[in-house]
């Protein structure tokens, strides 16, 4: 078969040398494919070149032959070079497949279910900044009065983060039928993380739980991003704070859990920092325009409520997330009688 | 039709002996200009990687002959430090990265065949084979 491209270059070859016209160099730029379809390294396109320029303008002067040898000479790091790139796009590709192949087992992997109970309105909105997201969410919901979230946070991103998190859901899995108060789950996820993932990977959490029979939503935090909670009454915010390390440092840490009373109205935003951290061009975002937005927003449902938040931010953002962004709404709606 | 010649590396100069040695050899087994440098450029490396790692070794080159195809074997032999992940060495982009060359994976594909072995601190023997087409 090279034989065969040889004759063919050597004909367009000589046509051009013939008539130096713009049309047979087109010609010859369509044939160059052929080359590379072909897998013709460089310097065989070399060597195909001399062969016909040999029985084209058999009497030019030695030099200009043994300049050509010099010159396949030249040429075959290039080939190898390109070479070398093809198996590497090869390569990529088979990643990139299982990069894809990846993400799907994570989404059905990590997969939760809002919690249903009377009273309480659920909304949450979790999107990566890459292929696979380092946040995470997973609502637990122990009998028809308890709801709870953890919102968890993976420093680091792709797959050692995505991997991170099947642990923690396995942890959480293990939870339903032991203590779900705030304090004792980061207490034992902490010691689970401690004991499975090395020292380079740092989780925060924020876990809260919501009992519909009091009203009162109590949270611990892993050096979490604090929630906001809306006083629908005074119409003003508050930050929930609560001490606690992040997960995976050490063994015995004493994790703070606080509640609030929750009234018809009020609502809690629990965030990721690619929430509170969302860049525009002046700089971070102020807590207060999340606030704001969350506000303007506070009689539609708190799915619509995090949607909008997120549409918000992330239009500032012209849509490139610079990090993964969750935001999880627990808002008390009047119980119909 | 066998017929083995060597060339000791110790400094720069004898991967250039080398180099000639092979390309004689190549010549006269009846290959082209273009495997000519293929052959030269695979045997250069393996030179060179002894040269530069090894410190000193033996580059052998063999006309060969199986089943009436004709062909060239190079071995690359030294008593180095050996190579501990060979899998690693193998990989594209590993060497060629940090600018040494056509690396291992380089040589593989100048040649038709290639077997290394290598133990860490005996040393590393690399044969190669390339056949007339």
């Amino acid at each position: 078969m090279p034989r065969e491209v040889g004759r063919q270059y050597k004909e367009i070859l000589k046509k051009y040398i013939d008539s130096q016209s713009e049309e047979d160099l087109y010609v010859g730029q369509q044939f160059s494919r052929r080359f590379i379809e072909k897998q013709i390294a460089p310097e065989d396109v070399i060597s195909i070149h001399k062969t016909a320029l040999l029985e084209l303008l058999p009497d030019l002067r030695d030099e200009v032959w043994i300049s050509m040898d010099f010159l396949i000479e030249m040429m075959i790091h290039y080939g190898l070079t390109l070479r070398e790139h093809q198996s590497l796009i090869r390569k990529q590709e088979i990643l990139q497949m299982e990069m894809n192949v990846a993400t799907k087992v994570q989404d059905t992997l990590l997969q939760t279910t809002s919690p249903n109970v009377k009273g309480l309105d659920v909304g949450w909105v979790s999107q990566p900044a890459h292929q696979m997201n380092g946040d995470y969410v997973y609502f637990l919901n122990e009998n028809q009065h308890v709801a709870s979230v953890a919102v968890a946070d993976v420093m680091g991103k792709g797959i050692p983060a995505a991997l991170c998190m099947s642990m923690i859901k396995f942890g959480m899995d293990g939870l339903e039928k032991g203590d779900t108060d705030p304090r004792a789950v980061l207490d034992i996820i902490n010691r689970i993380v401690e004991k499975s993932v090395d020292n380079s990977m740092f989780i925060s959490m924020f876990y809260g739980k919501y009992d519909a029979r009091s009203s009162t939503f109590s949270y611990s935090s892993a050096g979490h991003e604090p929630a906001l909670y809306f006083n629908a009454a005074s119409g003003t915010f508050m930050e929930l704070n609560a001490k606690g390390l992040l997960l995976g440092i050490k063994t015995d840490v004493v994790y703070e859990e606080h509640a609030v009373q929750m009234q018809d109205g009020d609502f809690i935003a629990m965030m990721t920092d690619g929430v509170t951290e969302t860049r525009t061009e002046e700089g971070f975002i102020e807590s207060e325009s999340i606030q704001q937005l969350l506000e303007s927003v506070r009689d539609q449902s708190a799915q619509k409520m995090a949607e909008h938040l997120y549409n918000e931010l992330a239009g500032l953002q012209e849509y490139r997330l610079g990090d993964d962004f969750t935001i999880v709404i627990f808002k008390k709606n009047p119980e119909e009688v | 039709m066998s017929y083995r010649s060597s060339v000791e590396i110790y400094t720069e100069w004898d991967i250039v002996a080398a180099r000639q040695l092979g390309r004689n050899e190549a010549k006269k087994t009846g290959f082209g200009t273009v495997d000519q440098a293929r052959i030269t450029t695979a045997i250069s490396e393996l030179a060179r990687n002894i040269y530069l790692y090894a410190g000193k070794g033996k580059i052998e080159i063999e006309r060969i002959s199986e089943n009436g195809a004709f062909g060239i074997k190079i071995i690359a032999s030294d008593e180095g430090p050996g190579i501990s992940d060979l899998r690693k060495v193998m990989e594209d982009g590993y060497s060629t990265s940090g600018g040494l060359g056509a690396g291992m994976p380089g040589v593989k594909r100048l040649m038709d065949e290639f077997k290394v072995v290598s133990e860490p601190g005996v040393g590393t023997t690399i044969t190669a084979k390339k056949w007339l087409h």
